[in-house]
């Protein structure tokens, strides 16, 4: 089997238009959550989320462009072009034959819908855009960066709620790693972050209103997020023979379903993805240094996700660190993993562990080094990156410092 | 139809009884509801006397609702159909 590298990585989010400053924010402990700014934001409960700010569509695409792209769209290419200008890959000949992307996203153009739908049945208008379709397609950011780079081999979206970016992401490391292609593009993203989509989401009564606090006792609900993140995952000799720059390697992953509830966590499922990829990546618990956890402080996932971590682990799970960036970047729900596993990253190349900001209060139910408020330095060899979407469906992926 | 008639009535049709096998000394967990079931009929509550209700499912002890019997329920749904009708 072939071994897999990340050569390129690429973001935006609410902590920053790009890799480096995403990762200073994580270093400093910074919140990117603030007062949302959309429209009708009045009729809404809540009124806090991971938006995106100081960003102008029109500065970055031109008007036939607005007219197909969608606002996740826009935030997935962007954090293609950073992640393969970093790679230094262009795509021709063979390699653009066998090269694709596969992307996680969970509600599709939402603002899209949320427009048109409030055109044709609050302004009565019987007339909409003729691109409607293509622009809230699940698939179009994925079918753009193909057309933008040339793509041409396997390309597709996967829609797994929360867990979407990391079963995408296993996806392009599996095609790389049983030899079905040099490289793939992998990542995802998520805005939702209009009044249909807060409104639907203020529904279940699982969002805070005042902030997003994983693990901390006084926690209660998530935050949303938006943006996208991006990787390039390439077989370690092709990366090797080009004198690439190398970031992490993608050692392992697996998937399990709780077949259980459509929102309620469960410990078991949860502990057979992390066991799973531990196994898949051939390697002891105890390596394990620090995960990016799924921590999306909700009463429900912290308490559940902490048990399942202390099953596999006994006794290391108290020398691990463990931390959730939602706390800063909120939660980017399909397109959360692949900010997250930016955090992975930061731990394994630079040797910085991001916190879990908004740490209060400690919760026996959550019993293990959070990385509360502070970001910390640590040699980490290993790290997993968790994912337990909504549906019971679970995702972890295994990453190792490159060395 | 009174408060307390109209809870039950959501009460029975979330657990899947009739309205005479809730009592107001029953819990939700007694007739079977979870926290899914709460969050709608919570939802059916809201819809039925045009009021808001201040429940958070990750917090329900914190909200200023009290969920733990039938009677808590609707003591708290008149008090808050008398502020916010008032």
């Amino acid at each position: 089997m072939k071994r897999v590298v990340i050569t390129g990585a690429g973001t935006i989010n609410a902590l920053g238009a790009n890799v480096a400053e995403t990762l200073e924010a994580m270093r400093e402990g910074r919140s990117g959550i603030s007062e949302l700014d959309i429209r009708d934001v009045d009729r809404l409960a809540i009124k806090i989320g991971g938006q995106v700010k100081e960003y102008e569509p029109e500065a970055r695409f031109n008007r036939q462009e607005l007219a197909l792209y969608d606002r996740f769209t826009q935030f997935t290419l962007l954090a293609a072009r950073e992640a393969i200008a970093q790679s230094g890959l262009k795509f021709d000949g063979e390699l653009a034959a066998r090269s694709g992307v596969v992307l996680g996203n969970s509600g599709g153009g939402m603002t899209t819908l949320d427009e048109n739908y409030r055109s044709v049945y609050e302004e009565g208008k019987n007339r909409v855009h003729p691109f409607v379709v293509p622009k809230l397609m699940n698939n179009a950011a994925a079918s753009h960066v193909s057309m933008e780079f040339n793509l041409k081999g396997p390309s597709f979206t996967v829609s797994t709620a929360c867990a979407s970016s990391n079963h995408a992401m296993a996806q392009a490391f599996q095609m790389v790693h049983g030899g079905l292609t040099p490289v793939m593009i992998a990542g995802g993203s998520e805005s939702m972050l209009c009044f249909g989509g807060v409104k639907a989401w203020e529904g279940l009564r699982v969002m805070s209103k005042d902030g997003c606090r994983p693990f901390s006792a006084n926690r209660n609900g998530m935050v949303q997020g938006e943006g996208a993140g991006i990787f390039v995952f390439e077989e370690l000799e092709h990366a090797k023979a080009r004198g690439a720059e190398i970031h992490a390697e993608v050692a392992g992953f697996a998937m399990s379903s709780d077949a259980a509830d459509i929102v309620m966590p469960s410990k078991n499922g949860a502990s057979r993805a992390i066991a799973g990829a531990l196994q898949d990546a051939r390697i002891n618990a105890t390596e394990v240094g620090y995960i990016n956890a799924h921590g999306t402080g909700t009463a429900a996932n912290d308490k559940t996700e902490s048990a399942a971590v202390a099953d596999v682990f006994g006794a290391h799970a108290d020398r691990l660190m463990i931390s959730s960036t939602k706390s800063m970047h909120g939660h980017l729900i399909g397109g959360t993993g692949a900010v997250e596993l930016l955090a992975c990253i930061m731990a394994l190349r630079d040797g910085i562990v991001a916190p879990t900001i908004n740490y209060e209060e400690p919760d026996p139910e959550c019993a293990l080094d959070v990385v509360p408020n502070e970001a910390r330095e640590a040699k980490v060899d290993v790290a997993l990156s968790n994912a337990f979407a909504f549906g019971g469906l679970n995702a972890v992926l295994a990453l190792k410092r490159f060395a | 139809m009174e408060i307390k008639d109209k809870v039950i009535e959501i009460i029975a049709e979330q657990a899947v009884l009739e309205p005479s096998d809730v009592t107001m000394d029953s819990t939700l967990d007694e007739l079977g509801i979870d926290s899914l079931g709460l969050v709608e009929s919570i939802f059916a509550i809201e819809e039925a006397f045009d009021i808001s209700v201040p429940f958070n499912a990750n917090a329900p002890q914190e909200s200023d609702f009290d969920i733990s019997s039938v009677a808590s329920i609707v003591a708290g749904i008149e008090k808050l159909v008398a502020e916010q009708k008032a």
